[in-house]
């Protein structure tokens, strides 16, 4: 992948500001508590939380790459796919069988909304499939709590969550937290690959391109939408493991998808790299700022830093990072 | 067309209609021979585009219909067939206006055009080379974006995807679109040595009446929805109304468009 440089000039402008601007707000008021061993706890923790906001921002660029559509319902997704899991756990499957057998059902899940939903669709307006994933978003949610119930659940996936010492004790960091940053690293690259390299990856990414075009060298569409649903509803169980044995598997984990948002604007709608790294920065700057910035004005800044961000972006570099820019030659 | 030549592909008299209320073809029959180059000749919204699209099955993406009349390659029928099943049949259509995928490497570009093959990488490495030595400015430029490249590049590699999917029959549409003359004499070359040397038979588009009739066998004329004349390519470039209409050039020397008297044509073809 080439990079370009505003890119790197504005990532690292990202980076000075988050240091900066903790230290500046510790040195200047003595409401703020600011030491480096502290600083680099609070970031690292905000890095591993924005691994998190990642898995589910990676499910939309999946989507959005292939078809241009913004898929509404990935948030649902989550939640379907976590519902399942745990249902069938409880059922008294051991928990390897009931990843798979959820994995399939997101398969199937994948083949029946592209046979219901989008093939009759097909060639209509972008904003009418969003609008359909809309629909597809309340059937789930609904679908998959009539089916398992809808009291919060419990996910043991039997990683402790206990804080850990690390770096000569001097930091704090949660144990599963590391271990969800490294599952996510995991599937980030292995998808990375996967599109890059593989003669399915490459059919995705031409599709994303033109439609017209791949339907003419041969490319059948109504496969490639089974495949990118598939692969974004296996996106979705691997989100739906992590924030489910975070929180609990409830209804709020749909809304997760909101939070995704920011970090698709930041990182760009078609880059999978763009998600990592914009859910990194999303996850970091919020904590930073909730720690070091919000006493200042009261705080509370958790809730909507990430938004302001994101729009701070939407004014400047609206593609996001690493999206793709609309290629148009004069 | 003379009957001693095997019918290859066949469209008989058909009709489509768009969004079920535009007709745009009414009843157009050709036939292309195995190995040849058949031009279908026309001006803007004659329906050449519409043609080609119907023979390739790509009109269902712009909801248009075939509604009379049939399709058929080797002697099947190909209308109801997707686009998919019929370029592994051999039938592969190259867009107007290029359609490159943009973000796509011209190698990618090319890589994807394979998609429907099943006999292996090698095959397949071996029909890039054999592009790459049709078209040497491909190999050059095989790494950068098909967007970033100019737009005879983009022609080219449209053409050279298409070429590896191992067509025997390749849809041209308006090859010449925004190309500068002698770039576009380059590509109707190379369709030519395509013709000859990989036997590749070739259905093409064009408003340039002139090139496409120096280089194909038969051509046709379409005007409205319709063919109005066919003939060998040499005796339509010496027809008096080809020559006066297409070529411009009357029995008084070179004539403005803006002169020429429309009457005529309607009067002789129409009636």
């Amino acid at each position: 992948m080439r990079i370009e440089r505003d890119v790197i000039y504005i990532f690292i402008a990202t980076l000075f500001l988050m240091v900066a601007i903790p230290w500046a707000a510790g040195q200047l008021s003595e409401d703020i508590f600011f030491e480096w061993p502290f600083f680099f706890e609070v970031a690292i923790g905000g890095l591993l939380a924005g691994v998190m906001y990642s898995l589910v921002a990676l499910g939309f660029v999946l989507i959005f790459k292939a078809s241009g559509v913004f898929n509404f319902a990935q948030g649902a997704m989550v939640l379907f796919s976590a519902l399942t899991l745990v249902g069938l756990n409880e059922l008294g499957l051991p928990m390897w069988l009931a990843v798979i057998v959820t994995l399939i059902v997101m398969l199937v899940l994948a083949i029946v909304i592209e046979r219901v939903v989008l093939r009759p669709l097909v060639n209509q307006e972008h904003i009418i499939l969003f609008m359909a994933t809309i629909g597809i978003t309340y059937f789930l949610d609904g679908f998959g709590q009539t089916l398992w119930g809808s009291e919060v659940k419990i996910l043991d996936l039997g990683i402790p969550s206990e804080p850990g010492f690390y770096f000569g004790g001097a930091i704090l960091i949660n144990d599963f937290d590391l271990v969800a940053a490294l599952i996510a690293g995991v599937l980030v690259v292995s998808l990375a690959l996967f599109f890059q390299y593989t003669r399915i990856g490459r059919a995705l990414r031409a599709v994303a391109d033109d439609h017209q075009a791949a339907l003419s060298v041969g490319i059948p569409l109504k496969h490639i939408w089974v495949i990118v649903w598939a692969v974004a509803g296996i996106v979705a169980l691997v989100a739906g493991i992590m924030w489910g044995s975070k929180l609990g598997v409830q209804f709020s984990l749909a809304l997760i998808a909101l939070k995704a948002l920011p970090v698709l604007i930041l990182g760009g709608f078609t880059s999978v790299p763009g998600a990592i790294i914009g859910g990194l920065i999303i996850g970091a700057g919020e904590k930073l700022a909730e720690v070091f910035i919000a006493p200042l004005i009261g705080g509370g800044i958790e809730d909507w830093f990430a938004y302001m961000l994101a729009l701070a972006f939407l004014v400047f570099r609206p593609q996001g990072l690493f999206g793709e820019k609309i290629i148009e030659r004069v | 067309m003379t009957d001693s030549s095997k019918s290859f592909l066949q469209v008989n008299n058909i009709e489509v209609i768009y969004d079920h209320v535009i007709l745009v073809l009414k009843g157009v029959s050709l036939e292309v021979p195995e190995g040849g180059i058949v031009a279908l000749l026309g001006a803007n919204g004659a329906g050449k585009s519409t043609t080609l699209k119907a023979i390739s099955n790509l009109l269902g993406a712009e909801r248009g219909d075939v509604t009379k009349g049939s399709i058929e390659y080797k002697g099947e029928v190909v209308d109801s067939l997707n686009p998919s099943d019929l370029v592994k049949r051999g039938v592969v259509q190259v867009m107007e206006g290029r359609h490159c995928f943009e973000h796509l490497s011209i190698e990618e570009n090319l890589l994807t055009g394979a998609y429907t093959r099943k006999d292996g990488r090698k095959a397949i490495a071996r029909d890039m080379q054999l592009v790459y030595d049709y078209f040497p400015r491909l190999h050059e430029r095989r790494s950068s974006q098909a967007g970033y490249t100019s737009g005879g590049e983009q022609q080219m590699c449209a053409i050279g995807r298409a070429l590896m999917a191992k067509p025997d029959m390749i849809l041209l549409d308006e090859p010449s679109m925004g190309l500068a003359p002698q770039l576009v004499e380059e590509i109707f070359e190379i369709v030519r040595k395509l013709n000859q040397n990989e036997g590749v038979s070739f259905l093409l588009a064009e408003q340039n009446t002139n090139v496409a009739l120096r280089y194909s066998d038969y051509g046709y004329i379409m005007e409205n929805g319709r063919v109005v004349m066919e003939g060998n390519a040499k005796e339509l470039s010496e027809n008096e109304d080809v020559k006066e209409f297409y070529l411009g050039i009357s029995t008084e020397g070179r004539k403005s468009f803006r002169d020429v008297k429309h009457y005529r044509r309607r009067k002789r073809w129409l009636t």
